[in-house]
């Protein structure tokens, strides 16, 4: 199978590659897939509490190629975007992005779901800081 | 000597040809083109001779008594299907019963999935941790309906030789047939059809430095006579077993490739196992957790194979494949999007399977390409796990084990 350029270019180089401390304010980890599956993502949104706006994302990945490029897109995407607005981020979007072949469909939709469950954690972790901001 | 990209070591997937086999082919595609069926010309004659050579190669080869024995086919898979449906159909009435095993190539595993949607019985002999078939086993899986022992001679994946001699030798003691799948064996490893008792072998010669599209089933004639119910109808060539026109051309590559491998098996295999284990060295020593599968003693001397905890398969090719042609276990790189069945039989975990990468070396290969193969290996092994959360989680103490995994 040949690769697109983006996916390519996504595994060559892949963006924000690393990882938050749990714990930290603000840092909202998401840890979806299974190693028996192939596939397992780690991604990571760091929000400013005041704004509520995503000034950092990071990821870890194992699985295929697609699946380093999704994830590494996807944090790229966060960055710059509020809680509400990352969370409209769909599956569909990184397939297009990234032309990904049929097959490699379930990498963009486990993609989506890390990005769910990071704002999900950042929300459980905030839930008394991100009301004023969700209330504005 | 300079490198040259990309470095083929997928020698298990397929070889290129021999310059020598190609040579042999050539005047088979112009001026010696007859059919060897034709029986009242010289152009049928000269076909005929040039093909019955190739049959003599083949069978010394494998130790055969006659090169009667031997049916050209268009490739393993095409010998696999004609040794087992063949064989059920023609001894239908004395049983329905086929014992295999868990790890045979997918020719091997489909045609028995059939046939048991056709009625038969199968039992798929589990194997050891280390690749290996305990014969034990294939005893115990016999039973009065008995009509076929099918094990593979040396496996795709992980190159693990089997007790052949041993199996051939519990089918004559049970009067039960015995057929070998020698597609990755053949040419690399000794094979005497006679001293291992072995009834039906089937092989390829592209995975000898010959062309695709032709192979071989070997029939015995003798103690047993072995019959088969034919795959298709036809002129009744090959002894009614195989209809069709021979491919004149591939059958005489498929004799000199046969012929280049008797010759040579001995220092060529040395040579080859040098190289493996220089890379196998190389690789272990550099990366942790990185787990040889099948077992060392009992291996194809071109076949390495190791999973690297942590990473999965296709993301590791990837990082090679602009240079470096290899394979994986991984689902990624399958077209049934299931990973390796051969790995996790061994018992490994699914995670291992996503994660065995295959290198298989062949008589082009040289140092210069270990050595450059080996650390650009090593290199994307390092850089995938810096990546990966699993990694990370298993430095940290954590058994990944114990973690609840949400899976999509």
């Amino acid at each position: 199978m040949a690769y697109s350029e983006k996916v390519v270019d996504h595994y060559n180089n892949p963006r924000n590659v690393g990882s938050f401390g749990k714990d930290t304010p603000g840092v909202g980890t998401g840890l979806v897939g299974a190693p028996e599956c192939g596939d397992v993502m780690k991604l990571q949104i760091k929000v400013n509490l005041e704004t509520g706006v995503i000034e950092d994302a990071k990821f870890k990945t194992f699985g295929c190629g697609s699946a380093i490029a999704s994830s590494s897109l996807a944090t790229e995407w966060l960055k710059g975007k509020t809680v509400d607005e990352a969370a409209k981020i769909k599956n569909t979007d990184i397939v297009n992005e990234l032309k990904l072949p049929p097959v490699k469909i379930h990498c963009s939709v486990l993609a989506e779901d890390a990005i769910k469950a990071a704002l999900a954690d950042y929300k459980e972790k905030n839930a008394s800081a991100a009301a004023p901001v969700a209330s504005k | 000597m300079a490198l040259k990209f990309p470095i083929f070591m997928d020698a298990q997937s397929t070889t290129p040809c021999d310059p020598r086999v190609v040579e042999a082919m050539l005047p088979y595609f112009t001026e010696k083109f007859g059919h060897p069926a034709s029986r009242n010309h010289p152009f049928g004659w000269e076909a005929e001779a040039a093909v019955d050579a190739a049959r003599g190669k083949l069978a010394r080869l494998i130790g055969a008594r006659d090169p009667k024995e031997l049916v050209f086919t268009s490739g393993g898979t095409e010998a696999i299907n004609l040794a087992l449906k063949g064989v059920a159909e023609m001894y239908r009435e004395k049983g329905n019963h086929i014992v295999t095993t868990a790890i045979e190539q997918r020719a091997g595993i489909d045609v028995c999935k059939r046939l048991e949607r056709q009625g038969y019985e199968v039992t798929y002999v589990p194997v050891q941790p280390d690749g290996l078939i305990d014969v034990e086993e294939i005893r115990k899986a016999i039973t009065d309906k008995t009509i076929l022992i099918s094990v593979m001679f040396a496996n795709n994946e992980i190159g693990t030789i089997q007790d052949i001699a041993a199996i051939g030798k519990l089918a004559k003691e049970k009067g039960i047939i015995f057929h070998t799948d020698a597609t990755q064996a053949l040419g690399k490893t000794p094979i005497d059809v006679e001293a291992m008792g072995i009834d039906l072998l089937s092989c390829t010669a592209h995975l000898i430095y010959g062309p695709k599209g032709v192979g071989a089933l070997y029939v015995r004639r003798k103690g047993p006579r072995v019959r088969l119910a034919p795959l298709f109808d036809g002129g009744g060539h090959e002894r009614g077993m195989r209809s069709g026109t021979l491919p004149v051309p591939l059958c005489v590559g498929f004799g000199r490739a046969a012929e280049i491998a008797q010759e040579s098996m001995g220092a060529e295999n040395a040579r080859i196992a040098k190289l493996r284990d220089r890379l196998q060295d190389m690789i272990l020593a550099s990366v942790d957790e990185a787990f040889l599968n099948g077992r060392p003693d009992r291996r194809l001397a071109g076949n390495l194979n190791i999973s690297f905890a942590y990473v999965e398969g296709e993301s590791v090719l990837m990082g090679l494949n602009k240079e470096t042609a290899l394979s994986s276990g991984s689902a990624c790189t399958s077209s049934t999007l299931e990973p390796s069945y051969v790995i996790a039989a061994l018992g490994a975990s699914a995670e291992l399977a996503h994660s065995s990468i295959r290198f298989s070396l062949h008589r082009f290969n040289t140092d210069e390409e270990v050595e450059y193969v080996g650390q650009r290996t090593i290199e994307v092994i390092k850089r995938l796990r810096e990546m990966s959360p699993l990694y990370e989680l298993a430095k940290e103490g954590i058994d990944l084990k114990t973690i609840k995994w949400k899976a999509e």
